[in-house]
C-alpha cells in the first residue's frame, strides 16, 4: 500500500534530515563530554560499578526514570494507544504498579546489603561460586535480551526517521549506537552513565510535556473532547476507549496480557540495570529517596503518553501511522510534525527534536544495560568465581572495561542480524526472566531464613530456564506473521508471556530447593544480612 | 561532585569495623531489631500483596468485564480511564504513606541499632 500518506512522511523525513542529524550530533557531543568529565573522576572500583555513591537521591531518581523510560515505552506505547486505544494505556500502567515493589521490598535492603550487582545479596548468605555464577548469568542474558531489543529497535527507528532503507544504512546505525555505548560506559563507567540517562531524562520530560501541551491546547484542555476525536478517528467508535482492542481478541489473548501484567510487576524489581542504580546513593534513604522521585517521574511520564497516544490518533490517524510503521512506532514523531504543521519550520523542528529525544532514549538505555551486564561479569564472575576474590580493584575494574567492549561488539553482531527480524517481543521476556529468576532469589534471601544455596540455584536457573524455553516455543519466535521466524512453526506453547507459568515456578523451586536441601541455612550470615538489610549497619 | 575516600573494596567484607557474626546474631535476636523487622514487615507485607491484588482486580476487569469498563461516567470519559487513573492514584498515594511510614516509625529504629553497633558496644 503506497498511500499518498506514507510518501509525504518519507518525504518529510529525508527533508528534515540535515536539522535531525544535527541535533542528533549535539546531543552525542554534549554527553561524550560530560562522560569524559566523569572519566577523570573514576578511579576506585566503588567509582567505577556505583558512581562513587555519590548521587543525590533527586538526581538518582532522574537517572532511574533515564533508565527505564525506554523507546518501547516513548515510542511503542505512544504507538500502542494511538493504535489500540486503551489497550495502549492499559500496558503502561504494569510498568508503573512495578516500582511499588522496588520501594517496599527492594531498594533499602538491596542498598544496605549489597555493594555492587545483584549478585551481591543474592550469595550473601550462599557459598559464593555456584550463586554468583547463576546470579551473573541471570543478569548477563536479562540484559541481553533487553539491550538486543532496543538495538535492534534503533536501527529500525533511526532508520525511520532519518528516511534510511537500506541495509548498509541500518547495520551503520546499530554499529554507531553500539560504539557510543561502549564509549560512554567504558570511559565514563557508572558516573558518565549517570548523568547521561539524567540528561536523556529531562530531555525526554521536556519533549513529552511541549507535545503534551500543544496538543491539549488544540482541544482546549478538555480531555473529553480529544478522546471523542480519537475515537472517531480511530475508525473504531467508542470500542478504541474500551479495553479489548489489542489484548481481547480471544481467550488465549486475554491469557497472555494478564501473564504479561505480571511479568510486569514483578520483574521490575529484578532488572540488574535498574537494581544497580540503588548503589549509586549513600544511603537507604536516599535509594527510598529515589525511588519516590521515579515513581513521580515516571508517572507522569506515562500519563502524559495518554495525550500523546490519544493525540496521535485524532490528529495524524491511524492510516497515516500504520503506513509509517506497522507497529505504530512513529506516532509521536508523526503528531510532532503534524501539531506544528506539516509544512511549516514548527512542524520540521519538533519532528526533529522528538526524533532527537528518541535517540538520546536509545543510548542512554543501552549503557545502562551495558554497564549492568558487564558489572555483573566483572565483580560477579571474574574477581569472585574466577579469582576467588583475590582479584586486586584495579583488575576488576580492567576486567568490566574489556566486558562492556566485549558485550558492545557481541550485541552490535547480534543487533544487526535481527534488524529485520520481530525482537519487541524480547522486553517482555526480558521481565519474565527477571520475575521468575531474580525477583524470587531477591525476596527469599532478605525474607526467608530457611532459605539455601540450592534453593537459591533451583530457583535462579528455574526461572531463567522456564521462561526462555517456554518464549522459545512460543509465538513470539514461530508460527506467526509477527514472529521473529515467521515461516517457521514450532510454536507448542501458546501465550507469548511465559510469566504465568515461569514466574510461579520460580518461587515454587525456590522454596522445594531449600527444603530438600542437606546443607543448614547459614543463621550467623543471615544475622548479618538481615540486621544490615534492615539497619543499614556496616553499609558500603 | 567530588568523590569521597573510597572505602576497601575487593573480596568478601573483611572491613575492620564491622561487627563480628556473634553481635550480628545477638542484635537479630533482640527484642529491639524484633520490634523494628515487626514495624516494617507488618506494614510492608500486607500493603504489597493490597496493591498487587487491586492491580490483578484491574487487568481481570480489563478482559473479562467489557460491558462494565465501558460504562460511560461523563463526557467520553468512561469507568475502563478511571479506573486507570486510579491505578496512577493509588501507586503515588502508596509511595508516600509507605515513606511517611518508614520515616516515622522506622527510621529511629533503625538509626538506634545502627549507631549502638557501630559504636561497638
Amino acid at each position: 500500500m503506497s498511500s499518498p500518506v506514507s510518501l509525504i512522511a518519507a518525504n518529510s523525513a529525508s527533508e528534515h534530515r540535515p536539522l535531525i542529524i544535527t541535533l542528533f550530533a549535539v546531543f552525542v557531543v554534549a554527553t561524550l563530554a560530560i562522560t569524559i568529565w566523569a572519566g577523570r573522576q573514576t578511579k576506585s572500583a566503588a567509582d567505577f560499578y556505583a558512581g562513587g555513591r555519590q548521587f543525590t537521591g533527586f538526581q538518582n531518581g532522574l537517572a532511574i526514570s533515564g533508565d527505564y523510560m525506554s523507546a518501547a515505552s516513548f515510542l511503542g506505547i505512544a504507538g500502542a494507544i494511538a493504535l489500540f486505544g486503551y489497550d495502549g494505556f492499559l500496558y503502561s500502567i504494569g510498568f508503573l504498579v512495578a516500582w511499588l515493589v522496588a520501594l517496599l521490598l527492594v531498594a533499602e535492603p538491596l542498598r544496605n546489603s549489597g555493594r555492587f550487582t545483584m549478585g551481591d545479596v543474592l550469595a550473601y548468605r550462599m557459598r559464593q561460586r555456584p550463586v554468583r555464577t547463576a546470579a551473573g548469568a541471570s543478569t548477563i542474558v536479562v540484559s541481553i535480551f533487553y539491550l538486543l531489543a532496543q538495538m535492534a529497535g534503533a536501527g529500525v527507528l533511526v532508520s525511520l526517521l532519518l528516511g534510511i532503507t537500506s541495509d548498509g544504512g541500518k547495520i551503520g546505525i546499530v554499529a554507531l549506537v553500539g560504539v557510543l555505548m561502549i564509549l560512554y560506559v567504558t570511559i565514563g563507567g557508572m558516573k558518565g552513565t549517570t548523568w547521561v540517562q539524567m540528561v536523556k531524562a529531562v530531555l525526554l520530560i521536556a519533549g513529552t510535556l511541549l507535545i503534551t501541551f500543544l496538543v491539549l491546547l488544540k482541544y482546549g484542555f478538555n480531555v473529553s473532547e480529544l478522546l471523542g476525536k480519537a475515537a472517531e478517528n480511530s475508525g473504531k467508535g467508542a470500542a478504541f476507549l474500551e479495553p479489548g482492542l489489542k489484548y481481547g481478541a480471544t481467550a488465549t489473548s486475554k491469557l497472555d496480557f494478564l501473564s504479561l501484567g505480571i511479568a510486569l510487576v514483578l520483574g521490575t524489581a529484578g532488572l540488574p540495570h535498574i537494581l544497580i542504580r540503588f548503589y549509586t546513593v549513600p544511603t537507604a534513604r536516599a535509594a527510598r529517596k529515589s525511588v519516590n522521585w521515579a515513581i513521580g517521574i515516571i508517572g507522569a511520564f506515562y500519563l502524559m503518553t495518554i495525550a500523546l497516544g490519544f493525540g496521535a490518533a485524532a490528529i495524524v490517524g491511524p492510516e497515516e501511522i500504520t503506513a509509517s510503521n506497522k507497529a505504530g512506532n512513529t506516532a509521536a514523531p508523526l503528531l510532532a510534525l503534524y501539531i506544528g504543521g506539516q509544512d511549516s519550520a514548527g512542524g520540521a523542528i519538533l519532528l526533529a527534536v522528538i526524533s532527537a529525544v528518541a535517540f538520546a532514549t536509545i543510548l542512554a538505555v543501552v549503557a545502562g544495560l551495558t554497564l549492568a551486564s558487564s558489572s555483573s561479569f566483572a565483580h560477579d564472575i571474574y574477581a569472585n568465581v574466577i579469582r576467588k576474590g583475590q582479584a586486586t580493584e584495579k583488575e576488576e575494574v580492567r576486567a568490566a572495561r574489556y566486558a562492556t567492549v566485549l558485550i558492545g561488539v557481541v550485541s552490535i553482531g547480534l543487533g544487526a542480524m535481527a534488524r529485520d527480524l520481530n525482537v519487541a517481543g524480547l522486553v517482555a521476556l526480558a521481565f519474565a526472566v527477571a520475575a521468575s529468576a531474580n525477583l524470587p532469589t531477591i525476596l527469599y534471601s532478605l525474607f526467608w531464613k530457611r532459605f539455601t544455596t540450592r534453593g537459591a540455584l533451583w530457583s535462579i536457573y528455574g526461572g531463567l530456564a522456564s521462561s526462555v524455553l517456554l518464549v522459545l516455543f512460543s509465538p513470539v519466535v514461530s508460527s506467526k506473521p509477527t514472529s521473529m521466524f515467521p515461516s517457521a512453526d514450532f510454536a507448542w506453547f501458546p501465550l507469548e508471556n511465559p510469566g504465568l507459568i515461569s514466574i510461579p515456578l520460580g518461587f515454587l523451586l525456590g522454596w522445594l530447593g531449600s527444603l530438600l536441601s542437606k546443607e543448614e541455612p547459614d543463621a550467623g550470615k543471615y544475622a548479618e544480612l538481615e540486621v544490615k538489610s534492615l539497619t543499614g549497619v556496616g553499609a558500603h | 561532585m567530588a568523590t569521597a575516600s573510597p572505602p576497601p573494596e575487593g573480596g568478601p567484607d573483611r572491613r575492620p569495623d564491622q561487627p563480628t557474626t556473634e553481635e550480628f546474631v545477638e542484635v537479630q535476636h533482640s527484642a529491639e531489631f524484633g520490634e523494628l523487622r515487626r514495624t516494617y514487615r507488618s506494614f510492608a507485607f500486607p500493603l504489597t500483596i493490597a496493591f498487587i491484588a487491586w492491580y490483578l482486580l484491574y487487568v481481570l476487569l480489563s478482559n473479562y468485564a467489557g460491558g462494565l469498563m465501558g460504562t460511560r461516567l461523563f463526557g467520553n470519559v468512561n469507568v475502563a480511564l478511571v479506573l486507570g487513573l486510579a491505578q496512577f492514584l493509588t501507586t503515588f498515594l502508596i509511595a508516600w504513606f509507605y515513606s511517611r511510614h518508614a520515616a516515622a516509625k522506622l527510621d529511629p529504629k533503625a538509626d538506634a541499632i545502627k549507631s549502638r553497633m557501630e559504636a561497638g558496644s
